[in-house]
């Protein structure tokens, strides 16, 4: 919303000692938000001048040395617009000027002094929605009775300042003249003048010769007037200057006063060439698919949630949004029908974003008052007559449904000393509601407040709260800690641990995207599982949120190897979205980590393998007390996207809860290692608990051993053995070396074994028994042989 | 006896010139002190002298015996330091050399600041409260008082699900915290608990993210006011962004709050003092705030009579973004590892 000053200080009179700013910085303090606030012209030093000579430059096809008498003196000024002439009257740029094209300087052009410059209304800043076209192709020619020597801005009434406001969506009233000059009376204490609503009607009644019929609960309100024989002409300045002040562009009185009337009620018009409309309005909902050419001659397709108005046969306008071309005020038009209305917000609101935001619709969406419907009318007949010369039919055409009245609220000072959280009169409070110019009666304990029915957004008593807090300025509210019961605060602590124990292990957190493409939401798991999309992405590859991490780990590997940074060792943690059996939405928190290049610094720097994430999997599995609960299952679980040789599902307690692997070669040429563990279902899983176990006084023995075993047989199954044969007194297993291929298809495994009993010293021979026993089960179960060394 | 004794030392000393290595020493000491050596000779020889004369020969003896031993010894001690040197000199490393270094991991910066934030409050006593990230239209937003066609839904552009549209949507918002934690809390008594989490929007440029993060903070209680929240606020600033942070309210309009406000910092980059960041006023606007609206409270099943509460809630990335001085809320989903790795330390206190 643009205010112009001007046009608010019809209704106020507003210090002239205040700089724009200030008064919007007041408005914000309020809560009425601004974007700018300066002058609508940016330019210093026009001054008005008259050429006194103009003769053609010796050295130029087109250009004129000109004496232009700027009042003080007279300046050499060469000039090349085709209008310029002797006795015209200009606007004169003087050295030093500032115009938006840049600083005017005194120079020579081609060899002839220069001092100033004269202007065309395009050079002067003024949007380009305003300029006619001669406005674009020479200098300005202002009217031969302008004052020479004044300040050219204000001869041109362009001597406005506007601020550009922000407002919030529950200010309706604000997108009014009016309506801002209650808020500016409220902070500045200043009463608001009246409008000039008076003037003549005939003594018909138009009633007899025009009708409404509201068809829909979506119109409330419905006024209709007519105005015959008016002259169509341009608007007194007056009008064109506040238009454009406030962004509208200036067509013709009619139109214009249409809009004019709009920017100070609030309510948006409608004005109907009568000769081209018949006897009837009705205010209808759109037939689905039905066609209407509107103002803008597009030929808009509308459904049943938009309303018309339509004669008996078609529709003529869009309802709220655009008026129909059909019916359109021409140069030519005589007679017209006023509309003034309110239809269903939350419809125009649809209808405008499905076809076209407006200044209208705008102000039909944040809702409107009846009592400015009706104002609006009046005010409208009150310009057409005076800048118009029409003469208006007598009655007025009426539907009125609306049950939109003034609020009346009670309240009491200790509820808003409550809220507020501070100590407050009630006559501070009383002086408060005055300044807002709402009604109020002292009922001893409490107020009574009525609140007029511009102000909308007032309804209970917080929203009469915040107007307190308001004006009294919230900022003034003194902070302090709320007095509360010390209670014990509590966090997630689990999931925060386990970033922190992966971030110890050096693998850098990552935070990717939710929302990925749906060819690769299935992907990287075998669940079956019926993904969730969204109706309205942003684009295709933003259409599905992601079940699985790996999808978006895996683009963040290629986006850094792509900056040649290689070496990744990554996790995420973040929700997997699906729905399940029963259709109800579901999310789980699941973690993925990425692992290739290096993760080993020294100076070998060993690329990453299999065996550094698993090792990554077992501390983290471990550190959540799932030690001896998990194992790696070679199993259908185990998606595609993996390396089929080198991967593993990841089971705990029985339970798969995540894969772990190489990426297959047809994903990714590199080696790459990730690991995806559903956290939501790992976590519910039961864990041991960490208690301290004495520790034994008494030695325990090491013992090595080598098999040679098939290259299939695995560490698993040897260990297994082993531990089977070793029962309690073996204590630790652990692989110390590995010969691949130490005889055809064989493989050599080299184990140390501890033996220890927590309560004596064990002999000789009792160790070598079992460790005896061990060797002979394991060469027999696994067809192994030990190795001599 | 006495001439003996210093006999041997003087040719003691003489020999002892000439060892150099501990296998010398062996064969010194076999020399003097061994079995068969001239000192343990001396000792042997005591039975030829009278009984009475045996007492102050065998003090002589002892003297030069002690004398010996302390002289071989020390050449001893000499030689084993000589030997000691020699290695330590050998095992000389050039600590220039770069260390077998120990992978540093990171914690992304929105985990940090979201922790930042989660400690502070929780040691007020809130409780972190996690709600989910697909939402009903429900509880994003009809139970916070913004109705299907309410204006105020322009400002957020929210997704919604195929075949669900209008009733369910990625949440755009953790105010929807404030009716799950309402909703979740069956005694209808007081709530302090704060939400952090991603919320998402249509919505892509420099500073904003279709996807980010917001902390959204809820207190209700029978005598919470905007005074207890402008108090609340102003710690968290001041934790957050330092200890001069000075906090502003203005009047705005949130339809599940009111009162509302939109609050204010004093611009962390030039303290107060107008810059570009802060378009010369000073000030940088971080959050929105307000009473929770009575109908949002009745709506849960509160009785707006008896209770009353705030709200706040704010976007974690601009935190972040302020308090590390990351210039595109781009960089901070772009997950590149130059970005990434950079959040390896301890946070300042």
């Amino acid at each position: 919303m643009l205010l112009s000053r001007k046009f608010v200080s019809d209704y106020i009179d507003l210090d002239e000692n205040l700089t724009i700013t200030d008064i919007a910085e007041s408005m914000t303090n309020v809560g009425n938000e601004y974007d700018d606030a300066s002058n609508l012209i940016k330019c210093t030093n026009l001054v008005t001048g008259e050429v006194l000579e103009c003769v053609d430059h010796p050295d130029s096809d087109h250009l004129h040395c000109c004496k232009v008498n700027v009042g003080s003196e007279v300046l050499d000024i060469v000039c090349g617009a085709p209008n310029v002439r002797k006795g015209l009257k200009v606007i004169v740029a003087l050295p030093g000027a500032k115009l938006p094209g840049g600083e005017i300087k005194s120079g020579m052009i081609r060899g002839q002094a220069s001092n100033g410059m004269l202007c065309s209304i395009a050079e002067l800043g003024l949007d380009n929605k305003f300029l006619k076209p001669e406005d674009k192709e020479g200098i300005h020619e202002l009217p031969t009775d302008t004052e020479v020597g004044i300040d050219a801005i204000k001869a041109l009434g362009y001597d406005d300042e506007v601020i550009d406001f922000e407002l919030t969506s529950n200010r309706g009233d604000l997108l009014s003249i009016l309506g801002m000059a209650y808020e500016l009376g409220a902070i500045y204490d200043k009463k608001v003048k009246d409008i000039d609503l008076k003037y003549n009607s005939n003594n018909d009644d138009v009633n007899k010769v025009f009708t409404v019929d509201v068809k829909t609960d979506d119109c409330t309100l419905f006024l209709a007037k007519k105005a015959l024989n008016v002259t169509i002409k341009e608007s007194p300045d007056f009008i064109k200057e506040r238009l454009i002040a406030s962004g509208i562009r200036p067509i013709n009185n009619v139109v214009d006063i249409s809009n004019y009337v709009m920017l100070e009620t609030g309510q948006p018009l409608h004005y109907y060439d009568a000769d081209r409309l018949g006897d009837t309005l009705i205010v209808r909902n759109a037939n689905e698919d039905e066609h209407l050419t509107t103002l803008d001659g597009i030929e808009r397709v509308l459904s049943t949630d938009d309303i018309v108005i339509s004669d008996k046969e078609k529709s003529v306008g869009l309802a709220g949004v655009m008026g129909g071309l059909s019916t359109e005020v021409e140069d030519d038009t005589k007679n017209i029908i006023i509309e003034s209305a309110i239809f269903d917000s939350i419809k125009i609101r649809k209808t405008s974003k499905k076809i076209l935001r407006s200044e209208a619709s705008n102000r039909f969406e944040k809702g409107l008052d009846p009592k400015r419907t009706y104002m609006a009318m009046e005010r409208s007949c009150a310009l057409l007559e005076k800048y118009a010369d029409a003469e208006i039919v007598g009655g007025i055409v009426e539907y009125n449904n609306s049950d939109v009245k003034d609020a009346n609220i009670d309240i009491t000072i200790d509820k808003i000393e409550s809220v507020l959280g501070i100590e407050i009169s009630k006559e501070e409070v009383i002086s408060i509601f005055k300044k807002l110019a709402f009604e109020v009666k002292d009922n001893g304990d409490s107020l009574n407040v009525t609140v007029p029915s511009r102000r909308r957004d007032i309804k209970i008593q917080e929203d009469l709260i915040e107007e307190v807090g308001r004006i009294y300025g919230i900022d003034s509210i003194e902070g302090r800690l709320p007095l509360l019961e010390t209670i014990r605060g509590s966090y997630d602590k689990t999931k925060r641990q386990i970033k922190h124990k992966l971030a110890e292990m050096g693998l850098n957190e990552t935070m990717s995207y939710t929302l990925i493409p749906n060819s690769e939401v299935h992907k990287f798991t075998k669940d079956e599982f019926t993904d969730v999309t969204l109706n309205d992405p942003m684009s295709e590859d933003r259409n599905t949120l992601r079940y699985s991490l790996l999808y978006s780990l895996n683009e963040i590997y290629k986006y850094n190897k792509a900056r040649n940074n290689p070496n990744i060792s990554i996790f995420e943690m973040g929700k997997g979205f699906f729905k399940n059996n029963e259709g109800i939405y579901t999310e789980e928190l699941k973690l993925g980590v990425l692992m290739s290049g290096e993760y080993e610094l020294d100076i070998q720097r060993e690329s990453v393998d299999f065996y550094h994430i698993k090792g990554i999997m077992e501390e983290l599995l471990y550190f959540l007390g799932y030690e001896g609960r998990y194992s790696l299952l070679i199993n259908d679980y185990i998606p595609d996207e993996l390396h089929p040789g080198i991967s593993a599902a990841i089971n705990v307690n029985g339970t798969n809860v995540g894969v772990i692997g190489k990426l297959h070669p047809n994903v990714s040429k590199d080696n790459v290692y990730v690991m995806e563990i559903n956290l939501t279902k790992l976590l519910s899983l039961r864990t041991g608990s960490m208690k301290y176990k004495d520790i034994s006084k008494f030695p325990g023995v090491y013992k090595d051993v080598a098999f040679i075993v098939d290259n299939k047989t695995t560490s698993l199954e040897i260990e297994t053995a082993i531990k089977k044969s070793g029962g309690k007194l073996l204590t630790n297993i652990q692989i110390f070396d590995l010969y691949p291929n130490v005889e055809e298809g064989k493989k050599s495994m080299a184990y140390k074994l501890y033996f220890q009993d927590p309560s004596r010293t064990l002999s000789d021979e009792e160790v070598m028994e079992v460790f005896n026993k061990i060797i002979s089960d394991v060469e027999s179960k696994l067809n192994a042989k030990v190795r001599n060394s | 006896m006495k001439e003996k004794g210093l006999e041997i030392k003087n040719q003691l000393l003489e020999d002892i010139k000439s060892v150099n290595t501990l296998q010398d020493i062996v064969e010194l000491k076999s020399k003097y002190i061994g079995k068969t050596g001239v000192v343990t000779g001396l000792m042997k020889n005591m039975k030829d002298y009278a009984p009475e004369e045996r007492k102050e020969i065998g003090q002589i003896v002892n003297v030069i015996k002690t004398e010996v031993n302390d002289i071989i010894s020390t050449k001893e001690k000499e030689i084993n330091e000589a030997i000691l040197n020699e290695k330590l000199n050998k095992e000389k490393i050039d600590i220039t050399l770069p260390s077998k270094k120990i992978k540093r991991g990171s914690l992304h910066p929105m985990t940090r600041i979201t922790e930042e934030f989660e400690d502070l409050f929780v040691s007020m006593g809130y409780t972190v409260f996690e709600g989910p990230e697909l939402e009903s239209d429900e509880n994003c937003f009809q139970k916070l008082n913004l109705p299907k066609g309410h204006p105020a839904r322009d400002a957020q552009d929210t997704f919604y699900l195929k075949d669900e549209v209008e009733n369910f949507l990625l949440r755009s918002q953790t105010s929807t915290a404030q009716v799950r934690a309402m909703e979740a809390n069956v005694d209808k008594g007081p709530i302090r608990i704060v939400c952090p989490g991603k919320v998402y929007r249509r919505d892509e440029d420099a500073t904003h993210s279709h996807q980010f993060m917001q902390i959204e903070g809820l207190v209700i209680d029978k005598n919470i006011s905007m005074a207890d929240l402008k108090g609340t606020l102003e710690v968290m600033m001041k934790k957050v962004l330092g200890e001069k942070t000075q906090v502003r309210f203005r009047p705005s309009y949130f339809p599940f709050t009111e009162p509302s406000v939109e609050v204010d910092v004093t611009c962390f980059k030039c303290g107060g003092k107008g810059c570009a960041l802060c378009k010369q006023t000073g000030w940088i606007e971080v959050l929105g705030a307000g009473m929770v609206h009575p109908d949002v409270l009745t709506m849960s099943g509160y009785d707006p009579k008896v209770y009353q509460g705030f709200a706040f809630g704010t976007g974690l990335d601009r935190m972040a973004m302020f308090k590390y001085n990351i210039p595109d809320i781009r960089t901070i989903y772009g997950n590149d590892i130059r970005f990434i790795e950079q959040f390896d330390r301890k946070d300042e206190d």
